[in-house]
């Protein structure tokens, strides 16, 4: 019998198994989690003739090095980056077989932020209420890899892949979101709001799987106080008492009392887990929210 | 009622109090189990109930302003009993707040029956409402950086265990040994929106 199992030799600066995450739970307090660049961990998975739902590494800027104990294919996609295969250079956004016990290393980005390596047979780790995503919001699912992990694998399906190369969009060098305004967006000064829309914006270093984070021009607040605590969506874009908006990303909290301006329309989202602290943020407006 | 858009696919209804909320909530439980509304998430809070994945959110909204919310049914489901210890390190600054010794801060907790209005804060934090407005407690002015799995706590309207250590502001009257979330269990969270709850004194009070 084959040992199908990944062994984490350098686990980078944060290494995080993820799949689709754990939609359905919020009303328990539960955050979806899942791929921050979920276009990215899907490409992957096809490259190495996983299902969509397999789990996948997501690393975050140093990349990672796994030793796998029987012979493997794998795909790294998300932010470039190089790879090698026992010191020899391997191809990025395309299957590499890996033979057992052989080093695969996943290096520091050029750009962007997090990379991800498919793994044929996908992470096999038990998953938590239908999903094997670490949460680092509220701690469900495996723990970040640390050196020494060993992660089970899955069983290959065989499948072959349905594509051997694949485009994927470049890292931003700005990352516009565009924003539908509210469900709070009255809770701001119409010059706030005009603000929010038009003025430049720096995602922040504090940004992490949570929230992107920004520096730039404060929103004025109309109304003062905290909102009784209500139910918060995937690219809310939430303002806490400093003025800086943050969008909340896949381990966001499921209720929160800070007013929510505005949400990024979700395909812009795996842009922003892209976007390396620096990168010029603009929102914009894509319509008027219609009140009934 | 108002009901506002949240992005494309989600709407955040809103309504004037914890009562209407918990109402309108089972009200949407009750169309979701009769097929009559498919939607991902049913987030209930405070005073709103957030729909998140639906593929017409504008026109969910007008039909929901224009009806009624019936009140919601009692539920015939068992009451929950959490034991506690009424020995937390804030009880008598919550006696001080209610103007009580602390023995009967732990008599009137446990003579009140809660239910959980909301979920949220961590997996299996519930909100559970139930005392009279005239024992409201703020938070702490400091939030303390490690409060211990089990402890219960008070804050604003609201009672709630902690389902693990993790920082927190709440004013803590007690603990228990009740596991609030385990998610080697069906199901995982002991407290869900709707359930009720009584806590029963143990031990020295």
């Amino acid at each position: 019998m084959t040992d199908r199992a990944l062994v984490v030799v350098r686990a980078g600066a944060l290494t995080t198994v993820q799949d689709r995450g754990r939609p359905g739970h919020a009303h328990l307090g539960v955050p979806r989690s899942g791929a921050l660049d979920g276009h990215a961990a899907a490409l992957v998975n096809r490259l190495v003739g996983n299902p969509p739902e397999a789990a996948v590494l997501e690393t975050t800027v140093n990349g990672c090095a796994v030793r796998p104990r029987s012979t493997v294919t794998i795909a790294v996609g998300g932010a470039p980056c190089p790879v090698t295969v026992d010191g020899r250079p391997a191809a990025w956004g395309a299957p590499v077989r890996v033979p057992a016990g052989a080093l695969l290393d996943i290096g520091t980005v050029s750009s962007g932020v997090r990379s991800y390596v498919g793994v044929s047979g996908g992470i096999a780790v038990d998953p938590v209420l239908g999903s094997r995503s670490t949460d680092l919001l509220s701690g469900l699912g495996p723990a970040p890899l640390a050196d020494g992990t060993v992660l089970p694998l899955g069983t290959p399906q065989h499948v072959h892949a349905r594509v051997d190369v694949a485009p994927q969009p470049a890292p931003p060098a700005e990352l516009v979101l565009r924003v539908t305004l509210g469900p709070r967006d009255d809770w701001f000064t119409p010059e706030a709001v005009r603000t929010f829309t038009s003025r430049p914006y720096r995602v922040s270093p504090a940004s992490n799987r949570i929230g992107l984070r920004t520096e730039g021009p404060a929103l004025e607040r109309s109304l003062p106080g905290e909102l009784p605590s209500e139910g918060m969506v995937l690219g809310a874009v939430q303002v806490p008492p400093d003025g800086r908006p943050v969008v909340f990303l896949a381990d966001h909290p499921t209720t929160g009392g800070y007013p929510v301006i505005a949400v990024v329309h979700p395909q812009d989202l795996p842009a922003a887990a892209q976007a390396l602290p620096g990168t010029p943020v603009r929102f914009i407006t894509r319509r008027t929210p219609q009140r009934p | 009622m108002r009901a506002l858009p949240v992005g494309d696919s989600a709407l955040l209804v809103e309504v004037s109090s914890g009562d209407e909320a918990q109402a309108l909530h089972a009200e949407l439980l009750r169309r979701r189990a009769e097929g009559l509304l498919t939607v991902r998430e049913i987030v209930p809070a405070a005073r709103t109930v957030l729909l998140d994945g639906l593929d017409d959110p504008v026109r969910l909204a007008s039909e929901l302003t224009a009806s009624e919310v019936p009140a919601a049914p009692r539920r015939e489901q068992a009451v929950v009993d959490i034991p506690v210890r009424y020995d937390g390190p804030d009880l008598a600054d919550v006696a001080a707040h209610w103007g009580v010794g602390e023995r009967e801060v732990a008599r009137i907790h446990a003579s009140t029956e809660f239910s959980v209005a909301f979920c949220g804060f961590a997996p299996g934090f519930g909100y559970l409402t139930g005392l009279p407005p005239l024992y409201d407690v703020p938070r702490r002015a400091t939030p303390r950086t490690a409060v211990p799995a089990g402890s219960v706590a008070l804050a604003g309207p609201y009672t709630g265990v902690y389902p693990r250590s993790s920082p927190g502001g709440w004013q803590l009257i007690g603990r228990t040994d009740t596991v609030l979330w385990d998610h080697a269990r069906v199901p995982a969270a002991l407290l869900s929106p709707g359930t009720r709850v009584r806590f029963v004194p143990v031990g020295p009070a």
